[in-house]
């Protein structure tokens, strides 16, 4: 087939032109690495959690090496690094989720406001620490006990829908999507759109009134509309609790985060604030992997 | 306002032959091979008899039941007599059936539901899930004469005799709706977990782990979130479920008596009918057609059209439900 010439291309000429598209140099994150672009958080620094020596290993598989990390209040905390580095892991021994995967071990200890998470009843851990995953998901209910599911008692449908309004419309515009869904509180969540649920799963988290809320990927199933809503909520949010959140996107991490960690093959590399492990970056890793040379 | 400038056609020796589209060579056409061929006529050949057959077997026994179907037979009880004309209606079958239909799913559904909820959210220790699943296929593949026999031997046991009649010398009989819905719900079973334990398995796993991350424990979001997303899927399993018990034959004459008329064993309202014998629109065509007892074959015609409609209107219900279910969630 290499013999075969290509057909003579016609080339239609508007009387304007529209300007070719140069696509942007930093692509998918990886790159040279903007200004900070908002204000840092005053460091106030009251430490919310902390880990002390954590590890965490699948059956033989060493996924977090002796972590020791803290999560102060009013900040936003990036975990960044490759896939596979452990920050997701690492994430969700915060809350204790890890127990659900058989095969897990664990030690070093987590601390929230100086009690060990192990002795902490886990129903009480997560109402303090709360969660959102990399892809929405609404439980097959309405808008309304999507948000006062968790502020009931296990699985019981108390207390009723006119005790819990005001709680579940200040859920609502805490997550700046109490506008978009006041006229339409019995409709079921799974028809919102995919930016909508992501919001409905942040009030989720927040109506039972969390110090720390966990994002992991909060926008990789997302548009970047739906994103920069998110990204702007993160920013807001973090004078209420201290946010942790997980992301693959380092100009996201850049964006809303106020310090930053960068993890690699399960350790440490490098935790400081954002500016530093952006602008002047200490470790060899870092530079190379917030320069965009790996990732 | 456009122009379109024609660029110079490519300087220097054309390399090979003229470029032509694969889809314009003749040779594609011919490229289908004879054994192919062959193969797609017999698809198709294949799928129209299957249209034939269905088609058949509608318009049989639509014209065979339009014939004979008519408010008397549908409301009248039947009566023992040769003669088709004076042979009465079956309104009886049919209670017969809805009864039998209700009670053996109203057994099997919560039954198969906890089954595949265990199968799928808990299942240790692993041998004993497994145990569990291979029992569920035994069952299902049991022809149901099997079940029947088997049935009228454990329910004729003393321990059973509340659920049927007993003899005057302390024989239990052993036939009534209860132990024929029991037996019947067994059949219904493992369509019921199959289609649940789909739906439960369709669910992402971190639609479980934004659950537990509310601090909620695996009971609440089994009932909360679990058996809700999983409506549809145990909606068609029940509604499969139901069309096997409707059109059973083997437990209707073996373990409900297959009886002309409902025989209440006592004067209970609802529950002395249970515990007493009756028949359903499958027995009342065995039995009037040409080998059964009654011989009546406009009779059984219009009994099978009937019968022919409930289980197409089951499947009707099975479509619309899974017609509604669409991928809520992204793995």
């Amino acid at each position: 087939m290499d013999d075969l010439t290509p057909p003579p291309v016609r080339r239609i000429i508007l009387d304007n032109m529209p300007e070719p598209v140069v696509p942007p140099a930093a692509t998918n994150g990886h790159g040279p690495v903007p200004e900070v672009v908002h204000e840092p958080a005053a460091r106030n620094a009251v430490e919310r959690m902390r880990t002390e020596d954590l590890s965490i290993a699948y059956g033989q598989k060493l996924a977090v090496n002796r972590v020791s990390i803290e999560v102060c209040a009013g900040e936003v905390l990036a975990l960044i690094g490759p896939s596979g580095c452990g920050k997701t892991t690492l994430l969700r021994s915060l809350n204790r989720l890890i127990d659900q995967t058989p095969t897990v071990a664990r030690s070093g200890r987590i601390l929230l406001d100086g009690d060990d998470a192990d002795f902490l009843d886990v129903t009480l851990l997560r109402r303090k620490v709360g969660m959102v995953f990399q892809q929405p998901n609404p439980f097959p209910m309405s808008i309304f006990d999507n948000i006062a599911y968790g502020l009931r008692e296990r699985g019981s449908k108390r207390p009723g829908r006119k005790e819990l309004e005001p709680r579940v419309a200040e859920a609502l515009q805490r997550a700046g999507l109490w506008e978009e869904v006041k006229d339409n509180l019995s409709g079921p969540a799974l028809r919102l759109s995919g930016g909508q649920q992501q919001r409905l799963c942040i009030a989720r988290s927040l109506a039972v009134n969390p110090e720390v809320l966990l994002l992991d990927e909060p926008c990789s199933a997302l548009d970047p509309i739906s994103t920069a809503v998110i990204e702007e909520l993160i920013l807001r949010l973090r004078t209420q609790v201290a946010i942790v959140i997980v992301t693959h996107n380092l100009q996201q991490a850049q964006r809303v985060g106020d310090r930053v960690a960068f993890m690699y093959l399960g350790d440490l590399v490098e935790y400081g604030a954002a500016a530093q492990v952006f602008g002047a970056p200490q470790a060899m890793r870092t530079r190379e992997y917030v320069s965009g040379a790996f990732g | 306002m456009s122009t379109v400038a024609e660029l110079p056609p490519p300087s220097g020796p054309p390399a090979g032959p003229p470029a032509t589209a694969f889809a314009e060579d003749p040779a594609f056409e011919t490229a289908w091979r004879t054994r192919d061929r062959i193969g797609v006529a017999a698809s198709w050949f294949c799928g129209l008899a299957l249209i034939a057959v269905a088609a058949a077997i509608l318009i049989y026994m639509l014209i065979q039941g339009i014939k004979f179907v008519n408010l008397d037979v549908l409301t009248e009880h039947p009566k023992s007599s040769l003669d088709q004309s004076k042979s009465g209606g079956f309104l009886d079958p049919i209670i017969g059936t809805f009864m039998l239909t209700v009670l053996g799913i109203a057994i099997a559904a919560p039954v198969g539901v906890g089954i595949a909820v265990w199968l799928t959210e808990y299942g240790r220790p692993a041998p004993l899930a497994r145990a569990v699943e291979s029992g569920i296929e035994i069952v299902a593949g049991t022809p149901s004469i099997v079940l029947a026999i088997f049935g009228l031997l454990v329910f004729s046991q003393g321990l059973f005799s509340a659920l049927s009649f007993t003899a005057e010398g302390g024989a239990v009989f052993g036939r009534s709706f209860f132990t024929a819905g029991a037996m019947m719900s067994v059949i219904a079973l493992p369509l019921v977990v199959g289609a649940t334990r789909e739906a439960l398995l369709a669910i992402p796993v971190h639609v479980r782990e934004a659950s537990y991350a509310l601090g909620k424990d695996k009971a609440a979001t089994i009932r909360r979130v679990l058996l809700p997303a999983a409506r549809s899927g145990i909606g068609t399993g029940a509604s499969l479920g139901m069309g096997r018990i409707a059109g059973d034959t083997a437990i209707v004459v073996i373990l409900l008596g297959a009886s002309l008329r409902l025989e209440a064993e006592n004067d209970v309202p609802i529950l002395g009918n249970l515990r007493g014998t009756g028949s359903t629109l499958t027995s009342y065509v065995y039995n009037n057609s040409p080998v059964g007892e009654g011989n009546a074959p406009e009779k059984a015609y219009a009994a099978a059209f009937v019968l022919l409609l409930v289980v197409i209107a089951l499947n009707f219900a099975i479509d619309l439900i899974s017609r509604r279910r669409k991928t809520a969630w992204t793995t």
